[in-house]
């Protein structure tokens, strides 16, 4: 099962790598070292938020709720930082993390303790969320020249010639790499999208686990806030309107079924690696932005085709293993 | 996504008629219907008027023509993200139909015509290639939307002919709209394909278990082809409604619909997991949205907090019976 994970992200590494190859054909500046970073420091946001996805996806659960959680918590910090600017950077991040980390608790209590399903209470999530920034908000803006040097400033600050976003994100990417590998919450995380039932009858606490899930994507998405907010140095209601879906299309892309117990890490990774490349050669190609999103879209479907496939293989492949084991 | 479906009860004998009417969901939002009317009328002066109430049913004709297709794609166990992106799609056709001189009856022919291809295509993504359908049309709205915004870009277009402004502005009788008119009408429809006729059952049937659906004889993948098909022809009638209503195309047209529709069956009492709901639930949901969105636009209440209030009641109504059940179980 292992050589067939990998194999898959081996699959979509050379879709990327063939992608970066046509582009430089025509502009070979874009496969430059310097370039490649840029575009992993603009995905970097991306790819932490499709991480905190993962981990829901694969109890089979959703978290609609993302987006709205990253533009409440980077309200709250950029309000936070525009009336008290001594507040140091770490100690606002860790506000961002607790914020976040409250909003992902309801939804996990939500899907917990009533056994509401998790696409019913996100959707719910993701509209009072929203609704709550424009009341803390009371709809105003919070623009750049209201911010601190050091709030605009922290993330883009050079550490070994790579800005600290990026460090950020390949932090969150080892993270989530021990936690998905070498814990047995990641195990568990998978066994419960494999099979709930068996889950249950091994002592894995289900309704815990997903509770510790939508945790991680509320965490997740608040420190996404920060991220997001220093980065476009604008908070307002609108910050990352209908971005919940790109963060799925992204998982999607990288390979996560979304009837859970499948993904990886890598695969999250390089699905929003996918989307950030395209975004970023857009205009360097001279398409119009506006073709992205049908781009992005004709990516989800044919993602969602070859993962179809890969997926029934590899139940046969499951069952000969177990046969051959007994 | 797919959570773990819990063991269906299917007891003995039902309940007896007047019982179960009363503690059915319908009884429920009946409830919540009338409370949220009263607070609306004393909240208000402007609210018990007859044009007053007449414009409230704006606000959810066009979402609710879509929810009941919507009702019976998530009884089946499906379900379609891609019906706001089908309006805004169905929207920039028309507009370009518009600018090569199209007549009315032309209009609305493309209209529902390009919302029966997008539904179709949707549909057959999802039976022929067996595909998860909120994967599906979560590619198939940023494909539809996105064609929509290469088309027209930063764009808009305008210049709809007089006539066509009958759809989404014309009133049938005093202050009884046309748009009304066809949500009742498309209610009874929807009423009875699902409550009274073979296909009905066999929507409920693949719901509660396509397995057993399918080894019954029921035509499952047929079935769920139709009722993609349904969900984008509906999207279609609403995009002629609401780019007659507002006279211009912008590729931003409805944004954010889909999840207000899904809100609105939900809230309608249809299980997410498939296999349980009615007509009647989504007609009375429908309602409760226009009339919560209405009297808070009554009292200068911002869209966005209005939103807070669909949430809530989104998640408390749906919560409510739970928490009882599960006091009245441990009293």
């Amino acid at each position: 099962m292992k050589a067939f994970l990998k194999y898959r992200e081996i699959w979509l590494a050379t879709a990327i790598i063939v992608l970066i190859g046509l582009i430089s054909t025509r502009f070979p500046a874009f496969a430059d070292p310097g370039n490649l970073r840029q575009v992993f420091n603009d995905t970097s946001i991306l790819m932490i938020l499709a991480l905190g996805q993962m981990v829901v996806i694969l109890t089979r659960s959703i978290d609609l709720s993302m987006a709205s959680n990253l533009c409440f918590t980077g309200m709250v910090v950029a309000m936070l930082n525009a009336a008290h600017p001594a507040i140091p950077i770490p100690l606002l991040i860790v506000i961002a993390l607790a914020v976040g980390l409250v909003l992902g608790a309801i939804n996990g209590l939500l899907v917990w303790r009533l056994n509401i399903p998790s696409i019913v209470v996100t959707l719910g999530t993701l509209t009072i969320y929203r609704g709550a920034t424009f009341v803390l908000s009371g709809g105003a803006w919070v623009n750049a020249d209201k911010m601190s040097p050091d709030f605009i400033g922290f993330q883009r600050a050079a550490f070994l010639g790579v800005p600290v976003l990026s460090w950020i994100a390949i932090l969150v990417i080892a993270l989530f790499f021990i936690l998905m590998t070498r814990t047995a919450l990641g195990r568990s995380i998978y066994a419960i999208g494999v099979n709930p039932t068996a889950s249950v009858y091994t002592g894995i606490d289900v309704g815990r686990t997903k509770f510790i899930v939508f945790c991680i994507s509320g965490m997740i998405g608040g420190l996404a806030g920060y991220l997001w907010i220093s980065r476009y140095v604008i908070a307002s209601v609108e910050v990352a309107n209908g971005y919940e879906l790109n963060i799925i299309a992204a998982c999607v892309i990288g390979g996560i079924s979304i009837a859970g117990g499948i993904g990886s890490v890598g695969g999250a990774v390089l699905g929003a690696l996918f989307l950030g490349i395209i975004s970023n050669a857009l205009p360097v190609i001279n398409i119009s932005p506006f073709w992205q999103m049908a781009i992005s879209g004709s990516a989800i479907i044919l993602a969602v085709v070859l993962n179809a496939r890969g997926e029934r293989q590899q139940g046969r492949i499951i069952l000969r293993k177990a046969e051959a084991a007994t | 996504m797919t959570d773990i479906p819990a063991p269906r009860h299917i007891p003995d004998r039902l309940d007896k008629p007047f019982r179960s009417a009363i503690f059915s969901w319908e009884a429920l939002l009946v409830v919540v219907a009338v409370a949220i009317f009263i607070i609306n009328s004393f909240a208000s002066p402007y609210f018990l008027d007859p044009y007053s109430l007449s414009d409230l049913t704006f606000n959810f004709t066009e979402k609710g023509l879509i929810a009941f297709a919507m009702a019976l794609l998530i009884i089946s166990g499906e379900i379609d993200l891609s019906v706001a992106a089908i309006i805004a799609l169905a929207s920039t056709m028309m507009g370009m139909a518009v600018q090569a001189g199209a007549d009315t009856p032309t209009l609305v022919l493309i209209g529902v015509v390009v919302g029966l291809v997008c539904g179709a295509f949707n549909g057959l993504l999802v039976t022929r290639l067996g595909l998860p359908s909120i994967v599906v049309t979560i590619g198939t709205m940023s494909l539809f939307r996105g064609i929509a915004f290469i088309i027209l870009g930063d764009q808009a277009y305008k210049g709809y002919p007089e006539s066509f402004a009958f759809f989404g502005q014309g009133y049938v009788w005093w202050v009884v709209s046309f748009e009304l008119v066809l949500f009742l009408i498309a209610a009874v429809v929807y009423w009875f394909l699902l409550h009274r006729t073979s296909f009905g059952r066999r929507v409920f049937a693949i719901g509660n278990n396509p397995v057993a659906a399918q080894f019954s004889g029921v035509r499952v993948g047929r079935i769920k082809f139709i009722l993609f098909c349904l969900t984008g022809l509906m999207s279609g009638i609403a995009s002629v409604l609401i780019t007659s209503r507002l006279g211009s195309t912008r590729p931003s047209i409805a944004q954010g619909y889909e999840l207000e529709v899904i809100t609105m069956v939900v809230l309608g009492g249809v299980s997410i997991l498939g296999g349980a709901g009615s007509i009647v639930g989504v007609v009375l949901a429908a309602f409760i949205m226009g009339l919560v969105t209405f009297g808070l636009g009554l009292l200068n209440v911002p869209g966005i907090v209005m939103s807070i209030f669909i949430g809530l009641l989104l998640i408390i109504v749906i919560a409510l019976p739970i928490v009882w059940r599960r006091l009245r179980g441990n009293s």
